[in-house]
């Protein structure tokens, strides 16, 4: 090969690097390991790991994935393809990619879906900058966002979003019910509003008043952005029929449909939208089409949205979308069917009753929220979140998300608890006796010192 | 047929889900949704089936060879997989508390460590989830960087008229203005052009380097030096390392941000369009303002640093910790391939993309850079035979599918006409290589022979050319019960 090239060694094909810049190779980079020795390596960590009890929530959902899920999404012909730009040669990609958008569409009752976004939190992002675009009404670039809207989302919307003059106002939460009160929203009206942000249910997994929160926005010429769980919505009124017509955007966390906790990721965050709102979507789109010969076919379309073709002017700068996981997520859905993700959903509504009988029947455990809610709820705790999670986890139990950093209007007794169908009796009794003989223990000591339990 | 067209009422993947009826709930009804979605109602074999089968429809790494340019489609080993899905990383919850996150934090920390000595920066933040959400995170450090100096006149982000799309697009989500800087003859930036360009409103510069072009910037010493004493910063599109790893570093270009396609250079699945990974690094100046979260050693446990101990951080971008097990497949594969293995990526793949180069050349195809090495990818243009022969790139590329190859990349970069730009990797053999060669020299004697058989390529994949106009003028994005 170096001969038809017409050089004597491999080290000369660099010789257009400048002598200066080049540095004599890498030394601290560890030395190479055969697959055995970085197995043994990585099973070691995993293991250090453990596999605790998880009782925590928070965005991220520990349910059932069918085996069925990663054994085809993990087919190389899946795993090892690219965004499929030659359609001819990606019609398993792009076939899939229409059916998971005619899925969503259906859970979500909206008229379109993406084809995916990076996570739910950055999906919120990219939905904030959708409505500011479309919602030709409002010159104000103002954006009302609940307290009780997932913490690191509102964080992450306004990182995203603080560069193009876009301002996220806070909503109060109602601290009887946990929810937002839609008579919060009186002090706005008459005000230029551009969109309004509606989580479904909120980080407290409690149920918000959507409708009538939909309706506010649009009395008052903003957009309705809805943030939804979308095993929830297997249960739940969809976000297309919140109110008289429905919000105009959707958006959330695909995790829950067949990706593992994983640490967080890979997810993938979903985007749906009405119809007159498609050219402003960021993200790939599939649509049907027919070939030369007049044969149904799939491809990449509205590209000229998109910063390959439009550069500086495109509707976002995202390239890629999360395709491997909205694979397994097309997969998960198609095992479930409607029945089988109602089932789901319904357990985790069950679970999280059951698991919330069980703490509150300890003396000094009782539910901070009164309002209905989905699979998560916030508990108060006679002792400091921080130091029960602690002792707890030391039993291998991940006893709930601590709320005090991101809520210290709630003091460090509030924890936020979750319960999804694969909680068992048996799993939710070992957290109640242990935290039971925490706080029993706390009482006979009350002396401020933690017990090891 | 669509896996909703095979729907029949009542079917179900019955040990798919929960054995126990819906029964009583606690939700009031106003809440509840009044019929279940339409989702499809099959049996499990059925999905099985229907997803296997159209996976076989697709092209992939594992299948065919994958030329793609500036993608580095290279294997994906299955270690990275296997060991990325152990059950203690896939069962972590991202919120767990640090005495069951030690295994995963030291992945974590050893590929930062990594990251930083390849590059040649002074720190790195794994958390961006993708290429062009690296660059996002890049271009607002070079803004908090400015701004935090109250130096906040600066409005305008340069970048080359070769850049991949993402780099305008992510200055513009950043607030800046973009300025086109144009390409000299050879394919090195046009340095006076610059030099013109730059000025008290220059922010930065976004390069590739290696360019686009497949050519290696020889002005970079010079670019930095002009871009540096115009206030301004340098950002690298790390598209493109895998040409120079560990041969030449970014750090060591002068550049003062970073980020890293882990899906490329490290391996990590395509997986049909994503997820990425688009790992952050900086110089000293930046270090403040890198992404959270980060990890730390201490003495010898790890955590996570966040908002709260760095509080300059320009913050999260995702809701966790960006795609956490991507990140593992790479550290698995940068701990195969280990130091030397480094070396060897970039040499291999500039060994094939020079082979094909100087191959096609003899063959009589045109290459846009003539007098140039070819990095690990280099370009084709086709704009003789578009001419002659009224057979273009594009129809190229669809035969190209007929003998069982990917198309390289096409009409990309835009400032080369009817181009092909093609990256073979490191990982293809050189009988692969010359089987693609000889594919394009057939297709080059058939664009003379009869034209039109190129042009209505493909001939051999389950759909023949597909009416794009189509699909954008008639929307039809999705299935919709009773629409058949």
């Amino acid at each position: 090969m170096l001969e038809v090239i017409g050089v004597s060694s491999i080290e000369q094909l660099f010789d257009e690097i400048p002598a200066e810049l080049r540095f004599d190779g890498l030394k601290d980079a560890p030395d190479a390991m055969s697959e055995m020795e970085v197995a043994q390596l990585m099973q070691q960590r995993a293991q250090a790991d453990g596999q605790p009890l998880c009782f925590i929530g928070a965005g991220a959902y520990d349910h059932h994935i069918p085996a069925a899920v990663w054994e085809i999404a993990g087919r190389g012909e899946f795993y090892t393809a690219y965004t499929p730009y030659q359609a001819e040669a990606s019609q398993g990609t792009l076939q899939l990619l229409y059916e998971y958008q005619s899925m969503m569409t259906a859970l979500t009752a909206m008229d379109v879906s993406n084809a995916s976004l990076y996570d739910g939190a950055s999906a919120l992002a990219e939905a904030v900058l959708m409505a500011v675009r479309a919602n030709r009404k409002s010159k104000s670039k103002r954006v009302l966002v609940p307290r009780s809207l997932h913490p690191a989302y509102r964080r992450v919307t306004h990182n995203i979003v603080r560069n193009q003059g876009i301002e996220l106002v806070e909503l109060p939460f109602d601290r009887n019910g946990g929810h937002t009160d839609p008579a919060a929203l009186e002090q706005f009206v008459g005000e230029d509003i551009a969109a309004l942000v509606i989580p479904q249910p909120n980080f407290f997994g409690v149920l918000e008043e959507v409708d009538a929160l939909t309706d506010w926005a649009h009395a008052n010429q903003a957009m309705a952005i809805a943030v939804v769980n979308p095993v929830a919505l297997a249960l739940l009124q969809p976000p297309g029929e919140w109110g008289s017509n429905g919000v105009d955007i959707c958006c959330g966390e695909g995790q829950p449909l067949g990706a593992p906790l994983s640490s967080g990721g890979p997810y993938f965050g979903f985007l749906c939208c009405r119809q007159a709102h498609v050219r402003q979507m960021p993200g790939r789109i599939v649509g049907k089409t027919l070939d030369l010969d007049g044969k149904p076919g799939f491809t990449l379309t509205l590209q000229a949205r998109e910063q390959h073709i439009r550069r500086s002017k495109a509707t976002s700068n995202i390239c890629t979308n999360q395709g491997l996981m909205v694979t397994a997520a097309t997969i998960h859905m198609a095992l479930l069917g409607g029945e089988g993700m109602e089932r789901v959903a319904a357990g985790c509504s069950a679970n999280i009753g059951l698991l919330t009988d069980m703490l509150t029947g300890i003396s000094g455990v009782e539910t901070l929220f009164e309002r209905p809610v989905f699979h998560e709820q916030v508990v108060r705790m006679p002792l400091l979140v921080k130091d029960v999670l602690r002792t707890l986890s030391a039993h291998n139990i991940q006893g709930g998300y601590d709320l005090s950093t991101d809520y210290p209007e709630l003091g460090g007794d509030a924890v936020l608890i979750c319960a999804t169908e694969k909680r068992t009796r048996v799993e939710m009794e070992r957290f109640r006796e242990k935290l039971e003989r925490l706080v029993q223990m706390q009482g006979m000591k009350s002396c401020g010192a933690m017990p090891d339990a | 047929m669509l896996i909703q067209e095979q729907s029949r009422e009542g079917r179900r993947a019955s040990s798919q889900a929960p054995l126990q009826q819906v029964g009583q709930l606690s939700i009031p009804a106003r809440f509840r949704r009044r019929s279940q979605p339409a989702l499809p109602e099959v049996s499990e074999m059925q999905v099985v089936r229907h997803y296997t089968r159209l996976s076989q429809k697709n092209f992939s790494i594992d299948t065919h060879f994958y030329p793609l340019g500036s993608c580095t489609m290279k294997y994906n080993p299955r270690g990275c997989n296997t060991l990325a899905m152990l059950p203690g990383f896939l069962g972590r919850h991202p919120e767990a508390p640090e005495n069951h996150s030690q295994g995963f934090l030291a992945c974590m920390h050893d590929l930062q460590e990594s990251l930083k000595e390849i590059t040649g920066m002074r720190a790195v933040c794994l958390s961006p989830a993708a290429g062009s959400q690296g660059e996002f995170a890049g271009v607002a450090m070079i803004r908090a960087y400015h701004d935090a100096r109250g130096d906040t006149a600066r409005s305008e982000i340069l970048v080359p008229d070769a850049a991949h799309g993402t780099n305008p697009a992510s200055a513009v989500m950043c607030g800046y203005k973009v300025r086109e800087i144009p390409t000299g003859p050879e394919g090195d930036i046009d340095v006076d052009a610059l030099r013109q360009a730059l000025g008290p409103q220059t922010a930065g510069i976004m390069l590739t380097n290696p360019s686009t072009l497949g050519v290696f910037d020889r002005c970079i010493g010079e670019i930095a030096g002009l871009v540096h004493e115009a206030g301004g910063l340098l950002y690298y599109d790390g598209a493109n390392l895998n040409a120079i790893l560990g041969k030449v570093r970014p750090g060591d270009m002068g550049f003062d941000v970073i980020h890293i396609n882990l899906h490329k250079t490290f391996s990590t699945p395509h997986g049909g369009g994503g997820p990425g990974a688009g790992p952050v690094g900086v110089s000293a100046r930046l270090e403040p303002y890198l992404p959270v979260p980060m990890v730390q050693k201490e003495g010898d446990s790890y955590r996570w640093l966040t908002e709260q101990d760095r509080p300059d951080s320009i913050g999260r971008l995702s809701a966790f910790a960006g795609n956490a097990g991507i990140l593992l497949r790479a550290f698995v594969y940068a701990r195969m391939l280990g130091r030397d293995g480094m070396a060897r990526v970039a040499e291999y793949s500039t060994l094939n993309a020079n082979y094909m180069l100087k191959k096609l050349q003899k063959a009589g195809f045109e290459a846009a850079y003539p007098n140039r090495r070819a990095t690990h990818e280099f370009i084709i243009t086709l704009r003789r035979e578009a001419r002659a022969l009224g057979v273009n790139t594009m129809d190229y590329a669809k035969r190209l599918l007929d003998y069982g190859f990917h198309a390289p990349t096409t009409y990309f970069p835009l400032l080369v006409p009817e181009c092909l730009l093609i990256e073979p990797t490191e990982s293809e053999d050189k009988d692969t290589l010359d089987a693609f060669i000889e594919a394009l020299i057939t297709i080059e004697e058939e664009a003379e022979s009869d034209p039109e058989l190129v042009k209505g390529a493909p001939h051999t994949l389950p759909v023949k050319r597909l009416d794009d106009v189509r699909a954008a003028r008639e929307l039809d994005l999705a299935w919709k019960p009773g629409a058949e």
